[in-house]
């Protein structure tokens, strides 16, 4: 098949591009002390937080944007930006869905995630975040019973003080790097997550995430700790609507597991990529960072990216606690002119410490995407062992794949793998299907998601349908 | 069946095929063999539908209908089935998923319903067993990490269970051992029946002593210089391509 026929095979319209008409409370664009004050009281938060915000911002203004990604997108004006839009109902909150406004709940079926079927059907408590604030929370009760803290964290900094200000920043400091920083001073909402000693969190966590307001960033900060012996799944999916202009997505997340803790992390991640010719699209540049504190403990960040213009994202884990475990599994999509640069980092501080990364890479159309993985294996970590493996498939001769595995290896007792592919979908392997009466395009869908089989075993299972699904939209297209 | 008329095909600007003619009756086993080069495995390509393959003259007519304007997987559906001398991996996609998704393409594409699944498990254990294949395969893979003799085993399984009108062989002997090639011959045999062609392509005359075919053709340089029943197989084996070619010559 010529390669121009795959390329039409890849296009296609961005489905979720749809914009609700909903009174926003933006502030009007711009950054200082006073923007982030005004967040700050906007949303009742103690001074501690303030303080916390403005040393964050006071950092920020030293640092300048990173350049080592292989990424090409012009700067970004930061003083064109409204930092701050909220549905205007939030002074009356409502406690139940009913009492949600009907045109946010229409929302959520357009994005094909009716709270109450879905989260009654798949045991899924869904903390939503329209724009920037919390607007519904389900299931709360029965995570209540188990003692599992699930909210927003604005909540939670004015429920919960004492355990946010113990754990936030401890994974990813304020000063982390120039996208955190700006994270730090500015975040509007995201979830909190804190699961007792020995609690196995009796259901799947989910945020749904969305950019919707004209011009306005959005930066989430979310913070999940498991302590001793407890366990959690989490998943966050995000979608935003067709817009010309780019917006700013500067999101953080930080995990925590304490001594025999399991953490599962899995985002799908379908944000307007901008149209063919690059116009428009989100800018995502976030921080995830999981730190397994505790001996034994575990975390496993799954990721199936598909959107977004840019996509600057190394979801990693600190291996600290002896025979500590960190797994990365990534597929990741690119098609027209989307880029990606996006990968792990494993950093292996403890005894005996093992991680393992899989690494899918998918590029269509004009787009371009690299693997950068780091393995540090520090002196202490006796018989730290990694497996990395990263493979890319293109389609078409238009787009790129690269691959930087970086590894330091500071004692001589570790194991480290790598094994890296680059293929070109294999004509072959389409003649081959079709000479079978496979169409082109259910054999381009069986080709990738047989690439991609790997990881999307490790999501939950209704996920992994929704994975695969997302995929085939993906790549669907004008065939004939 | 099939009727080749006067066919020229050119890959890569140079001529491969030059007016080749072929008919294929329902009921009959025919042999395409020649020296290397000769265009052997261009032709059963070309009735494929395969990519890169110009047609610059010539006629391709499957059951009366044009082949050559038709998609590789209309051809696939109309009945004609090629196994491959190098089957292809597919990384991640289960050889039970591809079997049952070409089943059913040709299903619908009949105007039937899908296949239930334990009708579909039934009729593959009956054909995997027939190959002398344990349930395994299955599971694995399209072709990863199978041993050159599984792959062909592999092809002739799907040609089992799809049930082609026309079954193109192309050097479905090439990499086996004796006792693979038995297997594989005893499967291809099964194949035969009165409504149902085989066409082979071969190098050797080794695969011919287990299926034995109703006609054989010579092609040289693009072109059929010689056709006959099975003694010419044995001809050929025992006095090589030569004395074909000095005859066409003359």
């Amino acid at each position: 098949m010529a390669s121009q026929e795959m390329e039409e095979l890849v296009s296609r319209e961005y489905t979720q591009g749809f914009v609700t008409d909903i009174e926003s409370d933006t502030v009007p664009p711009g950054l200082d002390e006073n923007t982030i004050a005004f967040i700050s009281n906007k949303k009742g938060e103690p001074e501690w937080m303030l303080e916390w915000r403005l040393e964050a911002y006071r950092q920020w203004l030293q640092m300048t944007t990173p350049s080592w990604a292989h990424l090409d997108y012009p700067p970004i004006d930061y003083q064109a930006i409204s930092y701050y839009s909220a549905p205007k109902k939030q002074e009356d909150k409502p406690q139940s869905l009913d009492e949600v406004d009907p045109k946010l709940l229409e929302t959520y079926e357009k994005l094909g995630i009716p709270l109450h079927e879905r989260a009654a059907l798949a045991g899924v408590a869904v903390d939503a975040v329209f724009d920037s604030v919390s607007v519904t929370t389900t299931f709360k009760e029965k995570l209540a019973e188990a003692g599992v803290i699930f909210c927003s964290i604005s909540e939670a900094i004015r429920e919960y003080p004492e355990l946010v200000r113990q754990y936030l920043g401890s994974v990813v400091p304020q000063g982390d790097n120039y996208f955190a920083a700006l994270n730090s001073a500015v975040f509007t909402d995201g979830s909190f997550v804190y699961v007792p000693e020995g609690v196995e969190c009796p259901m799947e966590l989910s945020t749904y995430f969305r950019i919707n307001a004209a011009n306005t960033g959005q930066f989430e900060r979310t913070l999940i700790v498991c302590d001793k012996r407890a366990q959690v799944s989490y998943l966050e999916g995000c979608t935003a609507p067709q817009r010309d202009e780019n917006q700013l997505h500067a999101a953080v997340v930080e995990l925590v597991a304490l001594e025999d803790a399991n953490i599962k992390y899995s985002t799908v991640q379908n944000w307007y990529p901008g149209d063919e010719d690059g116009k428009g699209g989100i800018y995502n540049f976030v921080t995830k960072r999981g730190d397994c504190r505790g001996d034994r403990s575990k975390i496993s960040w799954t990721q199936v990216e598909t959107g977004s213009a840019i996509t600057w994202k190394y979801p990693s884990c600190m291996l600290r606690g002896k025979d500590s475990v960190g797994e990365f599994y990534s597929v990741a999509v690119t098609n027209g002119r989307q880029q990606a640069d996006t990968g792990t980092k494993m950093i292996h501080i403890g005894e005996g410490t093992r991680s393992t990364i899989i690494s899918k890479g998918i590029a269509a159309g004009r787009s371009d995407q690299a693997y950068r993985g780091l393995v540090k294996v520090g002196p202490r970590a006796k018989n730290a062992r990694n497996f990395t493996q990263c493979d890319s498939l293109l389609i078409g001769d238009r787009c790129g794949a690269h691959t930087f595995p970086y590894q330091e290896i500071g004692n001589n007792s570790a194991t480290v793998e790598h094994e890296a592919t680059t293929s070109k979908i294999g004509e072959d392997q389409l003649f081959y299907c079709q000479a079978r009466g496979i169409s082109e395009e259910d054999a381009v869908n069986m080709i990738v998601n047989g690439f991609c089989k790997d990881v999307f075993q490790e999501l939950p299972m209704e996920f992994a349908v929704e994975a695969e699904a997302l995929l085939n939209v993906t790549l669907e297209g004008a065939v004939g | 069946m099939l009727e080749v008329k006067d066919l020229h095909v050119t890959v890569e600007g140079s001529e491969i095929l030059k007016g080749l003619n072929l008919t294929v009756n329902p009921g009959e086993v025919h042999a395409l063999m020649g020296p290397n080069g000769a265009g052997k495995s261009t032709l059963s390509a070309v009735v494929a539908g395969k990519d890169g393959y110009e047609v610059t003259s010539g006629e391709v007519l499957f059951e009366g209908k044009n082949l050559l304007e038709m998609e590789i997987e209309e051809r696939a559906l109309a009945g004609i089935l090629l196994g491959f001398q190098y089957p292809v991996e597919i990384p991640g996609v289960k050889n039970i998923y591809l079997l049952k998704a070409a089943l059913n393409a040709q299903r619908v594409a009949r105007g039937e319903e899908e296949i239930p699944a334990p009708e579909f498990m039934k009729l593959v254990r009956e054909q995997l067993s027939f190959m002398k294949m344990d349930g395994s395969f299955l599971q694995r893979a399209v072709n990863e990490g199978f041993s050159g003799g599984e792959k062909k085993r592999n092809e002739i399984l799907q040609m089992l269970v799809l049930q082609p009108k026309l079954a193109m062989l192309d050097e479905i002997d090439s990499g086996l051992d004796i006792d693979a090639m038995k297997v594989v011959a005893e499967g291809v045999n099964s194949l035969r029946s009165a409504d149902r062609a085989i066409l082979m392509v071969t190098h050797y005359q080794r695969l011919l002593e287990h299926i034995v075919p109703d006609h054989v053709h010579v092609l040289v340089d693009g072109r059929i210089v010689k056709s006959g029943d099975k003694d010419l197989a044995n001809e050929l084996e025992a006095r090589g391509y030569e004395w074909v070619l000095e005859e066409s010559a003359a």
